[in-house]
């Protein structure tokens, strides 16, 4: 599976990635490669297989619906990690055009 | 020795008779992290005047009649793990200046009983790689060989304990991160079963089949600190409502009747011909000590690489989503509210892909700017996030979109379901089975850096125990040119009691354990 330069950059838009031209030259070589070897699975039959998405057995764990207060230290300590605050909350840059 | 070179065992006993105090044994460890940390660099974080604090307050609870076996006992945390108050990076630069604000539940357990917070350990990347030589902060050095890795990705915690840096420490296996540089420094680390210990807290990798477990000096050990940090958790619904049993006490002395599977699959090409040899000794030990050694078949585990890098990856894309530079970690966003509003001002410029955009910029001589919402995602990962995990965020990324799903990640999922019913079904059979940890002795620094899946295929013995969510130690089991070798025992699920009892009998037979490195 050989990704076209293309490709790669349509991924790592969707990845949210800036990548610079040499990064972009270097990950699609490494990822084809990759992938070349993943290319096995198509050969494993399996017809008839479920998918297993987690090992638990476990379904539906729910808690309590109920309010917990958070430590004020620790909100306090949450919201300093964020690089724009204003009104004790985290800003970013307009969503709507 | 030092009292930084005892075992949990051995520390607490002299704790209890008074023999020695936690802040005469924090600060032996302290000292050996001065001495020996410049030449192994297993650490990214030294809390030094917090763990004096700690042990002193352990040494007063002690006065006050508090008992608990970890009261007191200096360890070290993989830095992946939530340590309230301590910076805690991930070995990431998206992470350099984050601070924690809640401690994981394994710490907040740990500190209960008093256990003492040394620092926090190196670790690839976001724990992605197999020898921490994708930290961004630089590699760890084996202690047995400093030109050699220390494994990975908890090569930092493996390292620390193989030097006596501290007594025990806490690692984290989503496909072998604890059981690789175990059996390349030459420790017993276990990898817990799926859910036994909660992973709030942790910094998330691969949710469904991240754990966090221990790296200790001995099995006894590793059963108290199992111990300790298993249960239910209400902050993490995969851990289920199971009793935690008293491992240490419920050790057998002896492997008579125990049924010990051997797939032969794992005994063929790629296995190095003198870890072959020390670990087929080993097999024969534990049949000399009662053990019925049977061959078995796991045909399908050869994928289990293959199921685990789109799983992983895919489950990274979406996990590692949360860098984005809005809330924490490194953000390209400016702070100040004048270019806010001058960005908000002008319309801002059509997006480009990538480094495109960014590129142009620069060839028109225009200043790099981060106007919108989308040059905050695209510059705060472009920049923060290392190698690995771009490649592994990439990966996922293709395997998750449109047109390759079911290819790829369907396709991983529906294989897993048969490697996960191939070990149930020998499992069905056998007590345990028992495997080498890894295929060769620690590499060299610089080997294999530059071929990812080289990189990838060093999980090979490792990531089928972890697809399946069932529990795995690695320990001891000898050497090939003066370095470790690892054997692997993988058991049922919540079946810890069965792989400690074998080896525990294996590691009181041998003497393999009490070996140093020197330093």
């Amino acid at each position: 599976m050989k990704l076209s330069n293309k490709e790669i950059k349509h991924i790592a838009n969707l990845a949210r990635l800036e990548l610079t031209e040499k990064e972009l030259d270097k990950y699609g070589k490494q990822l084809s490669d990759v992938l070349g070897y993943i290319d096995q699975l198509q050969g494993v039959d399996t017809i008839g297989v479920e998918p297993t998405a987690q090992v638990t057995g476990l379904t539906n764990v729910f808690n309590e619906d109920k309010v917990c207060a958070w430590d004020k230290n620790e909100v306090s300590e949450a919201l300093k990690q964020a690089p724009d605050i204003e009104k004790n909350q985290v800003k970013v840059k307009r969503v709507l055009e | 020795m030092g009292l930084n070179s005892l075992t949990i065992k051995e520390a607490s006993k002299k704790l209890k008779k008074g023999e020695i105090t936690s802040v005469e044994l924090t600060k032996a460890c302290l000292k050996r992290i001065k001495d020996v940390d410049g030449k192994v660099k297993a650490l990214l974080t030294v809390c030094e005047d917090e763990a004096l604090n700690e042990a002193e307050m352990a040494d007063k609870q002690r006065k006050k009649g508090k008992k608990g076996d970890l009261l007191g006992i200096p360890y070290i945390a993989k830095d992946n793990i939530m340590t309230k108050e301590v910076r805690t990076t991930a070995a990431s630069k998206i992470l350099d200046n984050y601070i924690a604000p809640y401690d994981a539940t394994i710490i907040k357990k740990l500190k209960k009983a008093g256990a003492v917070l040394l620092g926090k350990a190196n670790l690839d990347e976001f724990a992605h790689g197999a020898s921490t030589e994708n930290s961004a902060y630089g590699t760890t050095h084996n202690p047995w060989d400093l030109t050699r890795v220390p494994g990975g990705s908890s090569g930092g915690s493996a390292a620390a304990v193989a030097s006596d840096m501290c007594v025990f420490a806490l690692g984290t296996d989503t496909g072998g991160s604890i059981r690789h540089p175990a059996s390349f420094c030459g420790v017993v680390g276990t990898k817990p079963t799926y859910g036994r210990a909660s992973r709030f807290g942790l910094i998330a990798m691969t949710s469904s089949t991240d754990v966090p477990g221990p790296i200790t000096k001995t099995v006894e050990d590793t059963a108290i600190v199992l111990k300790t940090i298993a249960g239910q958790d209400r902050n993490d619904a995969t851990t289920p409502d199971k009793a935690v049993p008293d491992y240490l006490g419920s050790f057998k002395k002896s492997l008579k009747g125990q049924k010990i599977g051997i797939p032969r699959e794992f005994f063929s090409k790629g296995l190095d011909k003198n870890v072959k040899e020390t670990v087929e000794e080993a097999i024969e030990k534990i049949k000399d000590l009662g053990a019925e050694i049977i061959n078995i078949s796991l045909p399908h585990t050869k994928y289990g690489v293959a199921v685990y890098y789109i799983i992983t990856p895919s489950e990274i894309s979406s996990n590692l989503a949360r860098f984005d530079g809005i809330r924490y970690g490194h953000s390209a966003s400016t702070t100040s509210p004048s270019t806010f509003a001058k960005a908000s001002a002008d319309k801002p410029a059509p997006l480009l892909p990538l480094g495109l955009a960014r590129d142009r910029r620069k060839e028109r001589g225009e200043k790099d700017e981060v106007k919108t919402l989308m040059d905050v995602y695209m510059k705060s990962r472009g920049e923060g996030f290392g190698p690995e995990a771009k490649r592994r965020i990439m990966l996922g990324t293709y395997a998750l979109s449109a047109g390759y799903f079911d290819a790829y990640y369907l396709q991983a999922q529906k294989v897993r379901t048969i490697i996960i019913e191939e070990f149930d079904e020998v499992l069905s059979q056998v007590d345990c089975i028992l495997t080498p940890t890894t295929s060769t002795i620690a590499f060299k620094i610089g080997e294999q850096i530059d071929d990812p899946l080289a990189m990838y295929l060093e999980d090979i013995f490792v990531t089928g125990a972890s697809l399946a969510g069932l529990p795995a130690i690695s320990i001891p089991a000898g050497f090939a040119k003066g370095m470790p070798v690892g054997l692997q025992l993988i058991g049922q699920r919540f079946g810890e009691q069965t792989i400690f009892n074998v080896a525990n009998t294996y590691e009181q037979a041998t003497s393999w354990h009490t070996k140093k490195p020197k330093l």
